[in-house]
């Protein structure tokens, strides 16, 4: 009891001077007769000073393994992520029924402004399902045993989702060769998907089993998935399967066209802009022309001297087969000769977008020519001579 | 529209002076809008064999071979052209082990005023200018060699510009304190000059007599191979020996033993800056190379008996943007003043018939050797790659 008065010394002295007439007790002897006089006052403020010492003697363990968390607990985390969306809610002045989690985003950045880049580490407020990793749940119960019954095997969730697959398989193959022997076979109509779908990749199973898998075990299940699916099967099973393919949007749908638009001559033209690195390029482009081009005032060849420019901006016309039939108008600046040059090839393909079909632009698409290079300039480190050359080593 | 009659006579120039600062293509000559019919069916006709070889006189050059090559015999390159070619036209020559020069409108329109001068007029001066790599070095070779076979006496400055720039050694000049001389470069002009005009040397005779120094003089009546021969044997007076050519020459032509044709490739370099420097670190005007200074009394149209044809090219020059190409830019103020009055000849690029005609004649050699080469699109890519620039496309066909 001594070392602890010892160190709670001067602490208490502060909090007697918060709470006004207290005399103040001299050496540590009187601390028990006055602890009962103290106690009514302040006793949480000792309550908190326990804690502190506990704390402090206490060494720091690293934590072994990651935490796993009970169902109660994240229950509890819904129900107060709940109860703050509310309040939230009411601090912004909004509907407390009708706020969504964009809102609660938009609430929080206006909140706390964050001048972090990464945008990861800006203060956030989300459902607990997207904070706390799925199956870190115990997964035992209080007697030790756990529930699943292939929890032994380490990869319960994927052994259980194959066992389930076979056997589904294994039914509906039984089913096959009944009707095959009764001839009454059906014609396996093969619906073709409008949207073309593909199987999950295996971060996608990965994903949803929350669970580690090799690449052998993604190998086996797509295999099976596949033999299952080529058989007939009746609307249950297509349900099951469905579950495992996603659609593949055709992305050049997303490419926004610019329309084409007429001068004074009826002479169709589009514009458009590109931008690389730091240079930015405004294109126009003209339809029945013989294969001019103008930058900025000036013909393309004195304004590239360089061969490697020019076949930069010969590239979206070259492929598409139109070489010597559009006139081009271009205004560019920023960035040096490379930059420019990629950024008018990519402000040239954007604009014949319009002049083209839409095969042709997924081709396009396809070949890079409509894809803004994200690659800049990478910033230099402290302690190194540039973004990665490092100081000259020296051995002493 | 301006009307050009046959003979360009200095009046008539130089009441022509309201063409402005600005030169736009002035090459208007109405034999070509004449015979531009007969011209492209002509060509389409003989697309296929496009290499005209009118070996026999270069002076049957008409308009219907335009964008046709002719080939100079081997003889002539040796005797007419000792240092006048371009380097990358001489590596192509020995590639293809013949030399063929295409007929463009520029060359055509100057050939046809040199046909009509008038040698008892002052000489005119032909400027020839335009973008870089367009083809004025070789219209001016092609006109050398034109009048070499029509026996004119040459005398050709290959690149003004390499006497301004990269000189080793200069001397004191003897005859003038205050120029400069540059021995070296002296004497191999004076060596091609010789190769180049060999027959001349002994016919025309000096007029007076020189002092070399306290032991050698030439006398006067001998012939001018002499002062070539003590310039080249001298070096030291080599400077000196070729100002004293030039000043015979000038006062001889009028005499009408010979024709002479002044045939300059850079002359914007008489009149630009220098990148010479004195022991002491100090700045060399051009007045003060004597052979600068010579050149630029022979450029002015102060005698007869022949004609001015000069060249303008950036590639060389010093302290001049890249896409410099008019006269008054590249001559400055000093320089334009000291040339006008001329005629503007403007040389452009290769017009579609033309570039047609080079890829052809690249063809027919083997020389490109891609599969896409001889397609259309093959040939769109060249053509959209080089801009009809008959440098680029040079470029871009050359080896690695």
């Amino acid at each position: 009891m001594a070392a602890p008065c010892v160190f709670c010394g001067p602490a208490i002295a502060s909090r007697f001077f918060l709470g006004g007439r207290v005399t103040l007790a001299q050496g540590q002897g009187i601390w028990k007769p006055a602890a009962a006089e103290l106690q009514a006052g302040t006793r949480s403020q000792i309550l908190r000073l326990k804690h502190l010492t506990v704390v402090k003697t206490k060494k720091n363990v690293a934590a072994s393994r990651p935490e796993k968390y009970t169902v109660d607990f994240i229950k509890k985390q819904i129900e107060e992520f709940n109860i703050g969306k509310r309040h939230l809610a009411n601090m912004m002045g909004e509907d407390p029924e009708t706020f969504t989690q964009e809102d609660i985003d938009r609430a929080i950045v206006y909140l706390f402004p964050s001048g972090l880049f990464e945008k990861q580490a800006r203060p956030s407020m989300k459902h607990p399902d997207y904070i706390f990793p799925k199956q870190s749940a115990i997964q035992w119960g209080e007697d030790g045993r756990p529930f699943h019954f292939l929890f032994y095997t380490g990869k319960q969730s994927y052994y259980s989702l194959m066992h389930e697959a076979y056997g589904k398989f294994l039914d509906a193959e039984k089913r096959q060769n009944q009707l095959q022997a009764k001839d009454l076979q059906m014609e396996k109509t093969k619906t073709k998907d409008p949207i073309v779908s593909r199987w999950l990749i295996k971060e996608e199973l990965e994903g949803m089993l929350a669970e580690k898998l090799s690449d052998r075990d993604y190998t086996r299940f797509i295999q099976l998935v596949e033999r299952f699916s080529t058989l007939q099967c009746g609307a249950a099973e297509e349900e099951f399967l469905r579950r495992f393919r996603r659609s593949v949007t055709i992305q050049s749908k997303k490419q926004l066209t610019e329309r084409l638009q007429y001068d004074e001559q009826g002479r169709a033209f589009s514009t458009s802009e590109g931008k690389r690195k730091s240079a930015k390029a405004e294109v126009v482009v003209y339809e029945h022309g013989n294969g001019k081009i103008k930058v900025n005032g000036v013909d393309h060849l004195l304004y590239f001297p360089v061969t490697q420019d020019r076949e930069q901006l010969m590239f979206p016309f070259h492929f598409l087969d139109r070489l010597g039939k559009h006139d081009v108008n271009c205004t560019v600046s920023g960035g040096g000769r490379s930059a420019q040059a990629g950024a008018i090839r990519l402000a040239t393909a954007r604009a014949l977008c319009s002049f083209v079909t839409e095969d042709e632009v997924e081709w396009m698409r396809q070949a890079g020519l409509l894809t803004t290079d994200p690659r800049v300039r990478e910033r230099k480190k402290p302690g190194q001579e540039g973004a990665r050359r490092k100081f000259t080593w020296k051995k002493r | 529209m301006r009307e050009r009659s046959g003979t360009p006579n200095f009046r008539e120039v130089g009441r022509e002076r309201n063409y402005g600062r600005q030169f736009e293509s002035t090459s208007c000559s109405l034999e070509t809008l004449r015979g531009s019919s007969a011209l492209y069916s002509a060509g389409t006709m003989l697309k296929g064999m496009t290499r005209l070889i009118s070996r026999a006189h270069k002076a049957k050059h008409g308009e219907q071979q335009e964008g046709q090559h002719y080939n100079i015999p081997h003889q002539d390159l040796k005797t007419v052209f000792p240092h006048g070619l371009p380097p990358r036209f001489v590596m192509q020559v020995k590639t293809f082990n013949e030399a063929c020069l295409m007929v463009r409108k520029p060359a055509l329109e100057l050939l046809h005023y040199l046909k009509n001068t008038n040698f008892a007029h002052p000489a005119v001066r032909y400027i020839l200018y335009g973008e870089k790599g367009t083809g004025k070095t070789l219209s001016l070779c092609h006109v050398v060699h034109f009048c070499a076979k029509q026996d004119w006496l040459i005398l050709h400055v290959p690149d003004a510009h390499r006497w301004v720039k990269n000189c080793r050694d200069l001397l004191q000049s003897t005859y003038n304190k205050q120029r400069l001389d540059q021995p070296l470069e002296a004497s191999t002009w004076l060596k091609n000059f010789r190769t180049s005009n060999e027959r001349f040397l002994s016919q025309i005779k000096v007029q007076e007599k020189y002092v070399w120094n306290k032991r050698e003089s030439t006398e006067k009546g001998s012939p001018l191979g002499d002062v070539v021969e003590q310039g080249i044997t001298r070096v030291r007076n080599a400077t000196d020996a070729v100002g004293i050519v030039l000043k015979e020459l000038r006062r001889q032509s009028s005499c009408g033993i010979f024709h002479l044709l002044v045939a300059v490739d850079g002359v914007n370099a008489l009149w630009g800056r220098t990148t010479l420097k004195r022991e002491d670190k100090s700045p060399i005007a051009p007045e003060e190379l004597a052979f600068i200074y010579n050149l630029r009394k022979m450029v002015k149209n102060d005698w007869n008996g022949g004609a001015i044809v000069l060249t303008l090219s950036q590639t060389g020059s010093l302290f001049k943007p890249r896409t410099a190409y008019m006269p008054q830019e590249l001559l400055g103020e000093e320089g334009f003043n000291a040339l006008d009055p001329f005629i503007p000849i403007l040389v452009s690029n290769y017009n579609p018939k033309e570039f047609q005609s080079c890829i052809q004649y690249y063809l027919e050699n083997n020389w490109l050797q891609h599969e896409k080469a001889h397609t259309e699109g093959g040939m769109k890519e060249l053509l959209f790659l080089s801009n009809a620039n008959p440098g680029q496309l040079e470029r871009l066909c050359a080896y690695l």
